[in-house]
């Protein structure tokens, strides 16, 4: 018997394994909602790929108008103030209420950096600065932005925010400066963490007030509980007409 | 004989201590706090000369590749080392701290190092006299 027709059944053997511990990961306990998902971060020492894409879902029906917990949890998570021109204040994700003049009908959403596949911010930039991670995020490399705003200019969500003024109390995973531009991040910190992955702050903020409008993961895992919601339910980009694939979708706008 | 010699070792030890005053007080000497730990990520005469290429290295790769290694991380150096003052000290003028925290957030050992580290600014005494 030569090796390989020793190998060909273990690696049958393997896949089907491997088939049986993904059904029983994606296990549905109801259309749509599944048990649990395989959420394992990467190693720490382990470069991000593009076998994940992060994404959001919003579920514009359950967030609820006048809750404000979403932005009180990333400012707190990456150490955002007021500061006293509240004008140019940096906003990584904010509060938008929509009404539809002919009905009347009010929708209340969370709009942040919508970390599209072909971001306009990326394609403007003149340092490389803006660039979109292996894995769908989209961030600023302070260490070469320039501050010159081109990205704030081109971004059709205004997701984007200048630093016009030096601070003092960064945290120390969410590094923040004067003359650099900056926006959601996914909360790439918690992304990268290693053990069990967390979801970013305005997520887990919304689950804590039970409103459970905001689902977090990875998009391309079709057993992850973002992936199941998007398939079976309805969803949209905001300014499909753009074509530029946002991460962060939502339901009822 | 036996007295000279007392003499001259009471004068040798005086003039020796009114050096070493001497010498503490026009030159500033930094009291940095004890950086916690052991040792180092690797040898001390290593990391004084290069530890700022190793930063280096990895900023890029934790920007842009997500990897979060702790050997060679700024926040790693930052939980032992006072570093703003470190720097001030040696006039060094490094931008990493416009952005990046100087001291640990978040914990109680935070708040216990923040106390030292603004002590230690005041504490590089000014050269008296003049």
């Amino acid at each position: 018997m030569s090796d390989n027709e020793l190998k060909a059944p273990d690696q049958s053997r393997r896949k089907f394994l491997g088939a049986g511990a993904a059904a029983l990961a994606g296990a549905a306990v109801a259309p749509g909602v599944s048990l649990m998902s395989v959420a394992e971060a990467k190693p720490l020492d382990q470069a991000v790929s593009d076998k994940n894409r992060w994404g959001m879902l919003i579920d514009t029906s359950r967030c609820a108008t006048g809750c404000d917990a979403c932005v009180t949890a990333c400012n707190t998570e990456n150490g955002l103030h007021r500061t006293e021109h509240p004008k140019t204040d940096a906003h990584w994700i904010r509060k938008v209420e929509l009404q539809n003049r002919s009905t009347g009908r009010r929708v209340a959403l969370p709009l942040m950096c919508q970390h599209c596949e072909n971001p306009p911010c990326e394609d403007v930039c003149p340092t490389g600065a803006s660039f979109r991670r292996a894995d769908g995020i989209v961030l600023v490399d302070k260490h070469i932005c320039i501050g010159c705003r081109y990205c704030m200019m081109a971004c059709p969500y205004k997701a984007r925010s200048f630093i016009h003024e030096e601070l003092h109390d960064q945290v120390e995973y969410a590094p923040r400066g004067k003359g650099t531009v900056e926006s959601c991040t996914l909360c790439v910190q918690r992304v990268d963490e290693k053990g069990e992955r967390r979801d970013p702050a305005c997520v887990e903020a919304c689950n804590a007030e039970g409103h459970k409008a905001m689902y977090f993961g990875d998009l391309k895992d079709p057993n992850s509980e973002i992936s199941q919601q998007l398939s079976t339910y309805e969803s949209k980009e905001i300014r499909t007409d753009l074509a530029l694939n946002t991460g962060v979708r939502y339901r009822g706008i | 004989m036996k007295y000279v010699l007392l003499l001259k070792a009471l004068l040798v030890a005086a003039l020796l201590s009114s050096a070493v005053a001497s010498a503490e007080g026009r030159v500033p000497v930094p009291h940095p706090p004890e950086a916690k730990g052991e040792h180092c990520v690797l040898p001390t005469a290593e990391m004084r000369r290069n530890h700022m290429k190793y930063i280096l290295h990895q900023r890029h790769e934790t920007m842009h590749e997500g990897i979060r290694t702790p050997q060679f991380s700024l926040k790693g150096c930052i939980n032992c080392h006072a570093v703003k003052g470190d720097h001030s000290y040696a006039a060094v003028h490094i931008d990493c701290f416009e952005c990046h925290a100087s001291v640990p957030t978040d914990t109680a050992e935070a708040k216990r190092l923040r106390q030292p580290i603004e002590a230690f600014d005041t504490r590089i005494e000014a050269p008296k006299g003049n």
